[in-house]
């Protein structure tokens, strides 16, 4: 078991050429709970500092050889990071303001008031405390939320990136419309991380995966004993979201009753519980995202067409990944340097085979798709560089071209026969199931040719 | 393990056996009181009209009966460690010596009337913590473990004189450890 008194894990050195006065503090900071250290004059101390060893740095202003001024010059330039305490007797005092002003925390004449120095020292640990906590905090947000993680620089990808800033500091409900895979909820969060609501939660429903009798209570909460099972009040989506977004993922698949609920809900922005009578109120930004066609769900009858206005009010439509192939190579080095590093392989590569086929491949699936493969093909790789046999990409469709047409399609086709067969013409007849000659003519029509 | 206690320029005889009862019911060892003192002079700096306690630590070693022991020097005279302007006691940490000063716990240092029985509370608590450092304990954030460190007198009544959960904890380990 690790006891612990207490969570002052500060280090603290203490730089001063008077034997008791290094003793008397050292000793004091250890009895506080403290790691602290002492030095006699500034070589030790220069001797005893790396960056981020030492919190805290009690500094006597003056010392044999390089007094403490020059000193602290010399600490803030290997650690900028420490807090420098000027210790100084009341002759010096001016001194201590102007180390002040060159950057130190406080300055303590001696001998100082121990209620003084404790509370100071809790300051200073208090205040580094917060420093880090916020800078930590800033970090992950920029991490997790950054446009910058939306990897593309087709046209299509530049297009949906002014979209994101166009809208994002707007309160309008956005419909996001794209293929399975195609990166919607990054899409959704970073229109919520670039939204004066960043600091309130992003709360993500997946629509596709309700079941009908539950929605509501997925939305809106319920209270305790509002059906069979409902044990506890629960609070629901809605109300999670509020001061953030909502983000509503597969919305086409909601259910005709829960569609007339979230119409209400987004019209009056307020709601009960399931079981409940109490009228809750809620502030949130809704964002929705589809790979249906909505406008055709709503021609059928399936989709409330009224509910439709309401989601579409702005829509950024993201490619498929066929559609922006000049993506797909930095996407591969994307993930390929992502996943490797947790997975703990040393792939660092594409051979130029494995990523013509990459680049050829039609991705149904989409980056989805393609984030799962290149994953799969690091843990197969035994090389440093992924090659095509890594790759997990069905062989027929390696080469399906753009061009859809039935003579792209057969052309692509004959290609691929040819090139598994060694240009063998009698067993890619076979294969195909026309005669050599018909085959010779499909060649040159095509013009295809053997690669040497 | 015994815990030795040794009287400096500290006229209350009844108190310094109340403080061996609260010391010994604390630590659950025998206490010892010694009735060998040393004169304090040399510790004495005219100046600050106080009187060294690093240096009174470093006598009370000398003056340790045995190796396997505590020693609390006990006094009424206003003790300083160099850098500070007062001290309410001093220990060394996971050491064998600690002095405790019942000059500032009183309440008519501060112009109160005498208060004899806070007085006892306030220097039982003091020596209690400051041998609590020779066993290697610090100071705790728990506001009534008596491993709380106050620097007004006053605060000192908010705390008790027992120790918090993980303190005990710790001081067990600690006294288990050492061999008896």
């Amino acid at each position: 078991m690790n006891l612990t008194q207490n969570d002052k894990s500060a280090n603290i050195l203490v730089v001063d050429d008077e034997l008791s006065v290094r003793d008397s503090l050292t000793k004091w900071f250890i009895e506080d709970g403290y790691q602290a250290g002492s030095a006699a004059d500034a070589t030790e101390a220069l001797k005893k500092l790396q960056p981020g060893k030492w919190d805290i740095i009690f500094l006597d202003i003056k010392l044999p050889g390089m007094d403490g001024m020059e000193l602290q010059h010399r600490i803030k330039s290997i650690d900028p990071n420490a807090t420098i305490i000027m210790i100084t007797a009341y002759a010096s005092v001016d001194t201590a303001v102007k180390s002040l002003k060159e950057g130190a925390y406080d300055y303590v004449t001696k001998p100082v008031d121990p209620d003084y120095l404790s509370h100071l020292v809790a300051n200073v640990i208090k205040q580094r405390r917060l420093l880090s906590e916020n800078i930590q905090l800033k970090e992950q947000i920029q991490e997790l939320y950054e446009i910058d993680q939306i990897i593309g620089e087709s046209p299509a990808m530049a297009k949906v990136f002014d979209l994101i800033r166009t809208v994002a500091p707007t309160d309008t409900s956005v419909m996001i419309k794209g293929e399975s895979g195609t990166g919607k909820e990054l899409i959704a969060r970073a229109i919520h991380s670039n939204s004066s609501r960043r600091f309130f939660p992003i709360i993500t429903v997946n629509c596709g995966g309700l079941t009908e009798g539950l929605t509501e209570s997925e939305f809106f909460g319920h209270e305790k004993g509002a059906f069979t099972g409902a044990q506890y009040r629960r609070k629901g989506k809605f109300e999670m979201a509020n001061g953030g977004t909502i983000f509503l993922d597969e919305v086409g698949n909601i259910d005709p009753k829960s569609q007339t609920d979230l119409l209400r809900v987004i019209e009056a922005k307020q709601f009960t519980r399931v079981g409940g009578e109490e009228i809750i109120k809620v502030d949130f930004r809704l964002i929705c995202a589809t790979n249906r066609d909505l406008e055709l769900a709503v021609k059928e009858g399936k989709f409330r067409e009224d509910l439709y206005y309401r989601l579409n009010v702005f829509s950024i439509s993201i490619p498929p990944l066929r559609e922006r192939r000049s993506d797909i190579p930095l996407l591969c080095h994307y993930f390929l340097k992502k996943l490797a590093a947790s997975i703990n392989k040393p792939a660092t590569g594409f051979s130029q085979e494995a990523m013509e086929q990459l680049k050829a491949y039609h991705w149904p699936g989409n980056v989805r798709e393609m984030r799962n493969a290149i994953e799969r093909a690091i843990v197969v790789a035994k090389a440093s560089s992924i090659t095509v046999d890594d790759l997990p990409i069905p062989p027929s469709s390696k080469a399906l071209p753009d061009n859809q047409s039935l003579e792209a399609v057969e052309k692509a086709h004959i290609k691929d026969v040819l090139a598994q067969m060694g240009w063998n013409i009698t067993r890619s007849a076979e294969i195909l199931g026309i005669d050599r000659a018909t085959l010779y003519h499909k060649i040159e029509k095509y013009d295809l040719r053997k690669k040497t | 393990m015994i815990l030795y206690i040794l009287p400096l320029l500290f006229p209350d005889d009844r108190l310094l056996e109340d403080v061996s009862h609260a010391v010994s019911d604390a630590f659950k060892l025998p206490v010892s009181i010694l009735r060998k003192p040393f004169p304090l002079d040399p510790g004495y700096d005219p100046v600050r009209n106080q009187f060294n306690s690093s240096w009174i630590l470093s006598q009370l070693l000398d003056r340790a009966p045995e190796e396997n022991c505590k020693i609390l020097g006990v006094t009424d005279v206003d003790l300083y460690v160099p850098v500070l302007t007062f001290v309410f006691g001093e220990a060394q940490v996971n050491g064998k010596a600690a002095v405790v000063s019942s000059h500032r716990l009183r309440d008519e240092l501060y112009g109160l009337p005498k208060n004899p029985k806070r007085l006892k509370e306030r220097l039982e608590k003091e020596a209690i913590h400051e041998l609590a450092h020779t066993f290697g304990l610090v100071h705790c954030r728990e506001p009534e473990c008596v491993m709380h460190s106050y620097t007004y007198a006053e605060e000192i009544d908010f705390k008790n004189r027992d120790f918090c959960g993980t303190c005990a904890v710790l001081l067990e380990k600690k006294v288990g450890k050492s061999p008896s």
